[in-house]
């Protein structure tokens, strides 16, 4: 059954983008991460423009965070302190993005420049978390996973402007906090994504956040960036599709449920391992469309129309 | 639609039976829609065009037979075309060429193969076929490079809105044909025109145009109007609306 997409101005498959809501949902669900770093190529590989496919994974993971944040929230495992901190810093990473993406766009290259990022910032993310907890598998639970221990910090813990996020148990300062919320608004703005597959990883293994409260803050955090960027490229570039955000959102609410079921049943050791696998794999397919000799060097962009 | 077919095919019954005056033709076409309006459930939709070649002042028995060619053009737009190039171990686009004023849907229909109805020169002159109807020209700096040109009919051939159909053309009388247009689902909205040329021995002997429009339909223009003039609102709606999905969701699969 297709359907004529009003901003993007072609005819889709619904069942297709149904499907992929609900598979990016299940990941989403399961992970805590947005998923967009999935969705926005998926959109692409399947004719969507690039502009309006980046525009329009804001508001599907938008609403599948609220079913994720809204479930984790009555299990009272958000930090909405930690949270609303990073919220502060992502919200000036994403305007240092915004000009910096313009600035690209400006000198030609930005799509060498997003590709590039994609496949050292996933690569790297995805291979040390695979790697970290492999070797945690591996050990098989003889070695805890890097437990808090009292009077043990690292430096950056201990700088000027401390808080105490009581849900966390954390007393630490704020600056490595909101340093990290930067370069992942920074990020988020750049490429499109919620980056919640940096922001997990960097909770748990740099912050030393408990696993359940990762998920939960990871998801208030996403919601908020994502409906920001949602209104902002509505805004400027008029990219937002509301048919294709629809569909999505329906596919990626129900997939959210299975995948939040799925995530609360694997082990937490698993569970890293996987998230670092899909990390890994997305890196590695960006980096096949860069490093290897293309089949057709050719493509072709619409810069202007008459109408 | 049925009704502009039957007067068409009404005045196509009409011409057949007159003859006689000067030694010229004339190309009468009609085209069984001029506007096509795009609706939710819009996948591509089909057009058809009468053409009627009036002789006039000829001796019954002395007509040639007919070609016809019918050019569809879509709004034209500068299009980029750019190229991979080796750069250490990376493949970037490194290269790239300019040309204004593509068509975006372009289809060359006739009722037999382009190079048996006219010379190479001829369809030069006339620029008929896909290659005579992409311009030349390149904007920016860089050599004149013909695979960029090559690349951006392969790539728009590939993409279903570049075609070259040599039996869509059919006639139906002597001196009447029938022309099918299928433009895509991904057709551009816009303005098309329609060039129609009559060839006999090789030579054009008359030739007509028309055209139509490709629009949304007013539901789906409003949408996407209030999209492009009230981006603010159109954003906060969409985020409501994602935020009231969300929150159904985890009421409808809550189990407490």
């Amino acid at each position: 059954m297709q359907i004529y997409l009003p901003i993007a101005e072609m005819p889709v498959d619904v069942f297709l983008i149904l499907g992929m809501g609900v598979a990016v949902g299940f990941i989403s669900g399961m992970f805590g991460v947005g998923g967009g770093f999935l969705l926005t190529p998926l959109l692409i590989f399947v004719g969507i423009p690039p502009a309006v496919a980046v525009a329009t994974q804001g508001p599907q993971i938008a609403a599948s965070s609220t079913t994720g944040a809204l479930s984790y929230w009555r299990r009272k495992s958000i930090d909405f302190k930690l949270g609303g901190v990073l919220l502060v810093g992502g919200f000036i990473g994403t305007i240092l993005g915004v000009l910096f993406f313009n600035q690209m766009r400006r000198i030609g290259q930005l799509e060498t420049v997003i590709t590039l990022s994609y496949v050292v910032l996933l690569g790297s993310v995805g291979t040390l978390v695979s790697w970290e907890s492999l070797a945690a598998v591996i050990k098989a639970g003889k070695v805890p996973p890097r437990r808090r221990t009292a009077g043990r910090h690292n430096w950056y813990e201990g700088l000027p402007f401390k808080l105490r996020f009581h849900r966390s148990g954390l007393y630490i300062s704020v600056i490595p906090i909101v340093f990290i919320a930067i370069l992942i608004g920074f990020a988020g703005a750049v490429l499109g994504i919620g980056g919640g597959f940096i922001l997990v990883p960097a909770l748990i293994y740099i912050f030393r956040v408990p696993a359940q409260v990762v998920v939960g803050t990871s998801l208030f955090q996403i919601l908020f960036t994502m409906l920001g960027a949602t209104v902002l490229h509505a805004a400027t570039n008029h990219s937002v599709d509301l048919f294709l955000a629809l569909l999505l959102m329906v596919g990626g609410v129900f997939g959210a449920q299975f995948g939040a079921r799925a995530g609360a049943q694997i082990r937490g050791d698993y569970f890293r391992v996987l998230l670092g696998l899909l990390i890994l794999s997305v890196a590695i397919r960006f980096a096949g469309d860069v490093f290897t000799q293309p089949k057709e060097p050719f493509s072709t962009t619409l810069t202007e129309t008459v109408r | 639609m049925s009704a502009r077919l039957i007067a068409t095919a009404l005045l196509v019954l009409a011409l057949i039976g007159t003859a006689g005056g000067a030694r010229a033709e004339t190309l009468i076409v009609s085209l069984s829609r001029d506007n096509i309006l795009i609706q939710s459930n819009f996948t591509g939709e089909r057009l058809s065009l009468f053409g009627v070649i009036q002789r006039e002042g000829d001796e019954k028995g002395a007509s040639a037979a007919y070609d016809a060619v019918v050019t569809v053009r879509g709004p034209r737009g500068a299009v980029t075309v750019r190229r991979k190039e080796q750069y250490g171990p990376m493949w970037l686009n490194l290269d790239e060429r300019k040309y204004i004023a593509i068509p975006a849907f372009l289809a060359v229909q006739s009722n037999r193969s382009l190079t048996s109805i006219a010379s190479a020169s001829v369809r030069e002159d006339l620029r008929i076929g896909i290659n005579a109807q992409v311009p030349q020209q390149i904007v920016a700096r860089g050599a004149n490079d013909p695979r960029f040109r090559e690349a951006l009919q392969r790539l728009r051939i590939a993409q279903g809105l570049f075609r070259e159909n040599p039996e869509a053309v059919r006639f139906i009388a002597p001196n009447v044909f029938q022309a099918f247009v299928d433009l895509p689902g991904t057709a551009p909205l816009g303005d098309y025109d329609v060039d129609v040329m009559v060839f006999a021995n090789g030579a054009m002997i008359a030739r007509g145009n028309t055209k139509f429009r490709v629009a949304k339909t007013a539901a789906e223009q409003t949408l996407a109007t209030i999209a492009a003039e009230h981006g603010v609102w159109f954003g906060m709606g969409t985020s409501i609306l994602a935020l009231l999905v969300g929150w159904l969701a985890s009421v409808i699969f809550r189990r407490d």
